[in-house]
């Protein structure tokens, strides 16, 4: 399989270089991604009435077909309101969702439903996203139905085989009658993905697909989407806080913090050789039995910040260490920074990066080689 | 500073009650040493939480302690059974001798008391004498000790963020200085920056006064960081147990290997990756032999059939392990899995 097939080929960002084999526009592409989230009576003394939460502001993004891009946050960062915006369960704010370069924002039941068939999402609960009265059969068969037309008697029963073989949920009739508290997590989580991949879709939106799993089967569910998206050719969005494994499977790693992209690039360049302070610091922290000696002695401080009035300026600085009046005035654009191995742009929102006056002074690099 | 300060004989839990009951913890040998940092690992399901309940007696129904004994000795150097305690002596002992940061802590906080009430209710039933400005001086005292300025104690829980509220209740269950840290899987509802900030507290405030801690998760890379001996368990038992480093570097049992090679490593070389095969057994349905075996690669027939021991491998080492591979008797023509010889 190829997981590990080499360095990415596809571009990184929203505009990134054309892979080599050609120019392959994205299937998916999201400009200017905002949300806002209405508060209503915030503030005890009945002030700000009008306030909104900013869980999403300004993020670009694009899917290709045959490629995994991770998104990469803690809890309240924004990266599960992303899918669900991609998914268009819920209304943007600002932005434009463009599906093969079309407009994509539907208006009415069939154009969503048309949508739909090209966009699936799985979702973080298996327990709790599988209907516990209706047997495998049912679930799958309303799926098939609705997106592969009124199939009957012996055509069903081969679709229904052809997707629970798809998922390596096999022999077919052991878990075909199933209800799914007779299936273990991971088998429920495979025919979440069976009823996915029933719609035939072109992209997958893949929300902490495997944070519920226990832990010995959670890399059984990603080699099968890796595995999928190598032989249906589906372009991924994994979303996941656990950017280790986030290198283990995505081509591109999107970082996002406060509701911003604050660095994006090919996974192998974040996760070994991070610019931005803020994955500087999700890097160290995350758990690495190898790291025990060089880990920094002073323990990170500070929490996110509040995204009803999110600070001014680069939302990190209030935790950054290198913080400068520039940082706490205007917010960085997504700054190219280098070239991963394909050729495809690294980007970081940080002033460190750019030659402003009173820019920060980042150490150049903080990373060490894979 | 060593010796044993909880020790676990043979701990037997069953759940429900009648002819079929699922044994859920089936003979679990442990000793926790004074000072010490012993991480319990393992999947959901696998009794680990059931392990520290049952051995502080909150265990509710229909879990049924079946059998074992749990040793604590105190600071006066008093052996005590704690399954054998009177219900005043239990509650005089808990919390004093042995305190829990339960799973889930961000939501044991109640929502409609200050955290000040909350942190000091404890110490007011433990300590009746104190009096009110001896009880708030004591909560200021704890909140600055796990990183909160005292002005938040006229907080109520929504006030504080989860990060905060866990540090509370770590507070909390330090109050009465206790000797034992029994931590289910506190840190697994937040983010990997705020769960370093918080182990590394715990760690800080270890070497300061002195306590042990139990720490439960799921997360093997975590407690190899954090622990100094780690015990794997699988359906219901303890399958291996060695120093943080031996589990991580030289694992023996088959399953400590597979859970290791679980987690995606974030530096050095990217490799292919499997997780274990199969899923984890039902305690309902547990077949004789060895629980892993169904999805064990090196599984041979004694292994379907008789349920290997805890004990020292073959070869001697200060660890215990429970599989066949490592037994006296292997037969001869068995390959030696090499990843388990290192």
């Amino acid at each position: 399989m190829s997981t590990y097939a080499g360095t990415p080929e596809a571009p990184a960002g929203a505009s990134g270089a054309p892979p080599s084999d050609g120019p392959e526009p994205p299937v998916l592409e999201a400009v200017g991604l905002t949300k806002h989230y209405p508060v209503h009576g915030g503030g005890a003394r009945g002030q700000r009435r009008s306030a909104v939460v900013h869980a999403v502001d300004g993020v670009d993004l694009s899917l290709h077909r045959g490629k995994v891009v991770a998104l990469v946050g803690e809890s309240g960062s924004g990266k599960s309101t992303i899918a669900r915006l991609l998914a268009q369960l819920q209304p943007l704010t600002a932005g434009r969702l463009l599906l093969r370069g079309d407009d994509a924002r539907t208006r009415g039941r069939r154009a969503f439903r048309r949508y739909v068939g090209k966009v699936q999402m799985i979702f973080q609960d298996p327990f709790g996203s599988l209907n516990p009265v209706h047997p495998v059969r049912y679930t799958l068969t309303r799926a098939v139905r609705i997106h592969q037309g009124r199939l009957r008697g012996q055509e069903l029963e081969d679709a229904l085989a052809a997707l629970l073989e798809r998922v390596h949920l096999t022999p077919v009739e052991r878990y075909v009658d199933k209800y799914p508290h007779e299936l273990s997590g991971g088998q429920r989580q495979r025919v979440a993905i069976a009823r996915a991949l029933a719609a035939d879709p072109e992209v997958l939106l893949a929300d902490e697909p495997i944070s519920m799993l226990d832990v010995s089967i959670r890399l059984g569910i990603l080699n099968l989407l890796a595995d999928l998206r190598d032989r249906l050719h589906l372009a991924i969005l994994y979303i996941t806080h656990d950017i280790a494994s986030a290198r283990y499977f995505a081509d591109t790693t999107l970082v996002m913090y406060a509701g911003r992209v604050v660095e994006s690039g090919d996974s192998e360049s974040v996760t070994q050789r991070p610019r931005h302070p803020y994955t500087r610091l999700l890097v160290s922290s995350a758990p690495d039995p190898d790291a025990l000696a060089e880990r920094a002695a002073a323990p990170p401080k500070g929490e996110p910040p509040s995204l009803v009035s999110p600070p001014a300026g680069c939302r990190f600085h209030p935790r950054c260490p290198f913080a400068t009046d520039l940082c706490r005035t205007e917010v960085p654009p997504l700054l190219d920074v280098g070239r991963g191995p394909g050729g495809e742009p690294l980007r970081a929102a940080c002033w460190g990066w750019s030659d402003r006056d009173g820019a920060p002074q980042v150490p150049a690099d903080e990373g060490r080689e894979a | 500073m060593t010796g044993p300060v909880l020790e676990i004989r043979d701990l037997r839990v069953d759940y429900g009650f009648g002819d079929d009951p699922t044994h859920v913890l089936r003979g679990v040998d442990l000793t926790l040493h004074r000072g010490e940092v012993l991480g319990l690992a393992g999947e959901s399901g696998c009794g680990k939480s059931t392990l520290a309940y049952a051995a502080t007696r909150l265990l509710p129904p229909p879990g049924l302690i079946t059998g074992g004994e749990v040793w604590l000795t105190d600071r006066e150097g008093n052996r005590n059974d704690i399954l054998g305690l009177t219900d005043a002596q239990l509650r005089a002992a808990r919390w004093r001798d042995v305190a829990i940061v339960f799973q889930g802590a961000m939501s044991s906080l109640n929502p409609v008391f200050r955290i000040g009430r909350q942190l000091t209710d404890g110490i007011r039933a433990h300590r009746p004498g104190l009096s009110a400005r001896d009880l708030e001086a004591r909560a200021a005292e704890l909140l600055e000790m796990v990183g909160i300025s005292a002005d938040r104690l006229r907080a109520y829980p929504h006030q504080l963020s989860g990060g905060m509220r866990q540090r509370v209740m770590i507070a909390m269950a330090l109050a009465l200085e206790p000797q034992v840290l029994l931590m289910d899987e506190p840190t697994t509802a937040l983010d990997v920056v705020m769960q370093r900030q918080i182990l590394e507290q715990i760690m800080e405030l270890r070497d300061r006064l002195g306590f042990s801690v139990v720490l439960i998760t799921h997360d093997v890379s975590l407690l190899v960081e954090v622990a100094d001996r780690i015990a794997i368990m699988y359906a219901g038992e303890i399958v291996e147990e060695a120093t943080a480093a031996d589990v991580y570097r030289r694992p023996r049992h088959p399953y400590a290997h597979g859970l290791l090679g679980s987690f995606p490593p974030l530096h050095g070389p990217r490799r292919e990756l499997a997780g274990i095969p199969g899923s984890p057994p039902d305690l309902q349905r547990l077949a004789a032999g060895c629980p892993f075996a169904p999805r064990c690669p090196h599984a041979m027939d004694v292994c379907q059939q008789v349920r290997p021991v805890l004990g020292p491998p073959r070869t001697g080492e200060a660890r215990r392990v429970a599989c066949h591979l490592h037994g006296a008797d292997l037969p001869g023509d068995v390959a030696f899995p090499a990843e388990l010889a290192r």
